[in-house]
């Protein structure tokens, strides 16, 4: 299990990557684990507005359908595209595989460190 | 409370991801593969099931078959020991109380198999509904059940079984079988499409025969199934499931199980409105999804503006890497090639008929 030291983390499994005005999105390697395999994925578009603790996209394993909150509010500058071909690059690659990246960021939810969101999961299990 | 089967340490020993089904808790997956790997694995190699949850009635007594004959739909009177049969049960309405198998043990005595969902309400049907010379008993306590599943399931278990243990042929049970040297039950029975067997045997002994299993088919690429990957298999391979493609006020006509309903017999409970009835208006039809998205059970299907009918079950098929779904509809769309669409969450999805089975080996 990655806890990668260079995010920030969501406690409903988001990390952020921030660098300067712009953030970069995807879902925890803990989440990938416990979602499964993912079939599919439902990415918002370029200019979408994506709001603190609101569903921005949804991933769905063999399984079930599980909502992505988004951990900042501001405009959706890009997706990965690639994604949506290959959802399985999730379950690969949980940091290689980013969702979307926010600009204009006007608010964030609470965020934790790696070693913080891995003493969380460790309460989650 | 959930009940755990006889196996529930096991799952736990092989990274079993536990999770509430039908009164009981039970692997959805395991760690070390998931649904996609186990389903793969059924349908090139073998898979290990914990079936456990399912319910166990005896019918015994001089008139068992005649008991048999009218609370089922199917026709039990020319089965010969050991053959096994399946079948809806239904209520007055014509819908279905349950659907189950039938193990004939010789002329006054049957094992029957029931969904564990329904194994209480099951019982309580048959003991209000049963005449003459007769003994219902929920048996279920005592059995554990494992299904071994795939193209090698039987080699692998017959590494390990005496000699006859196994049928020869599909759909029938050696009452005296021995895996691993644990008398059981050995059947020619399965829900995943595939070539298979389902053991029936003492829950105190299901922990030595799970193990046994494993060892014995594990470097022939055997591993561990959980109810995920049952769901996608029974699913590709077209198979109804309880509380999904039929219930309480479905017919088993309606789903499309008419090979497992005599209308020639004399009588039987729910005859009187299938016959009214006659052909049923609605159907359940295959289809694929052709648009972008993944429907899922109870979802509403449209044609145009006008609603025709739901999903009642839905999954990303591992083996042909497409959405499908079973549906219920009304007869006249039910040709393949007929276009519709689903609204997956707000959003519609194209889909069109295809035929069923899905999946066929």
């Amino acid at each position: 299990m990655e806890f990668k030291k260079e995010a920030l983390y969501a406690k409903s499994h988001e990390w952020v990557i921030f660098d300067g005005d712009e953030a970069t999105i995807g879902i925890s390697d803990y989440a990938q684990s416990e979602l499964g395999d993912l079939v599919f994925v439902n990415l918002p578009e370029e200019g979408d507005e994506v709001e603190v603790g609101e569903s921005f996209a949804d991933v769905e394993s063999v399984k079930a359908v599980s909502d992505i909150y988004s951990p900042v509010t501001g405009v959706v500058a890009e997706i990965n595209e690639e994604l949506l071909d290959a959802p399985e690059k999730i379950n690969e690659d949980a940091f290689g595989a980013w969702f979307i990246k926010v600009k204009d960021i006007t608010d964030k939810a609470e965020l934790i460190s790696a070693e913080e969101y891995e003493a969380f999961c460790e309460s989650e299990e | 409370m959930e009940l755990k089967t006889p196996l529930y340490e096991k799952h736990i020993e092989y990274g079993g991801k536990m999770v509430p089904f039908g009164g009981y808790i039970l692997p959805v997956q395991y760690k070390s593969s998931g649904v996609i790997k186990e389903h793969m694995a059924v349908r090139t190699a073998a898979g290990m099931f914990d079936v456990s949850h399912m319910g166990e009635i005896l019918c015994e007594g001089p008139d068992a078959l005649a008991n048999l004959n009218m609370i089922l739909t199917n026709d039990f009177t020319n089965m010969v020991d050991e053959q096994a049969r399946y079948s809806p049960m239904c209520n007055e309405q014509g819908g279905t109380v349950d659907d189950l198998i039938v193990y004939k043990m010789n002329d006054n005595k049957y094992f029957i198999v029931v969904n564990a969902a329904n194994k209480d309400k099951d019982y309580k049907w048959m003991c209000d509904h049963q005449f003459g010379d007769v003994t219902f008993t929920d048996v279920s306590s005592q059995y554990a059940q494992i299904a071994v599943q795939g193209p090698k399931a039987k080699s692998i278990i017959s590494k390990i079984c005496s000699e006859g243990s196994i049928p020869d042929k599909y759909y029938y049970c050696r009452f005296g079988a021995e895996v691993a040297g644990i008398p059981c039950i050995v059947s020619t029975t399965g829900y995943t499409g595939e070539d298979g067997v389902e053991i029936y045997l003492p829950a105190t002994k299901a922990e030595e025969m799970w193990d046994a299993i494993y060892e014995a088919g594990k470097d022939d690429g055997l591993i561990p199934c959980g109810l995920g990957a049952r769901d996608t298999l029974r699913m590709e391979a077209g198979m109804p499931l309880y509380g999904h493609e039929m219930n309480d006020e479905i017919s088993p006509r309606e789903a499309g199980l008419m090979f497992a309903i005599k209308m020639k017999k004399d009588d039987f409970i729910g005859k009187k409105p299938m016959e009214e009835a006659g052909k049923p208006a609605v159907v359940r039809v295959g289809l694929k999804i052709t648009g972008r998205g993944i429907a899922r059970e109870f979802q509403d299907i449209y044609i145009g503006d006008k609603k025709i009918g739901y999903t009642t079950s839905g999954t990303k098929c591992p083996f042909f890497d497409y959405p499908i779904a079973m549906a219920r509809i009304p007869r006249e769309y039910k040709e393949p090639g007929t276009k519709m669409e689903i609204d997956v969450r707000g959003r519609r999805v194209e889909a069109e008929v295809i035929p069923l089975p899905f999946y066929k080996r």
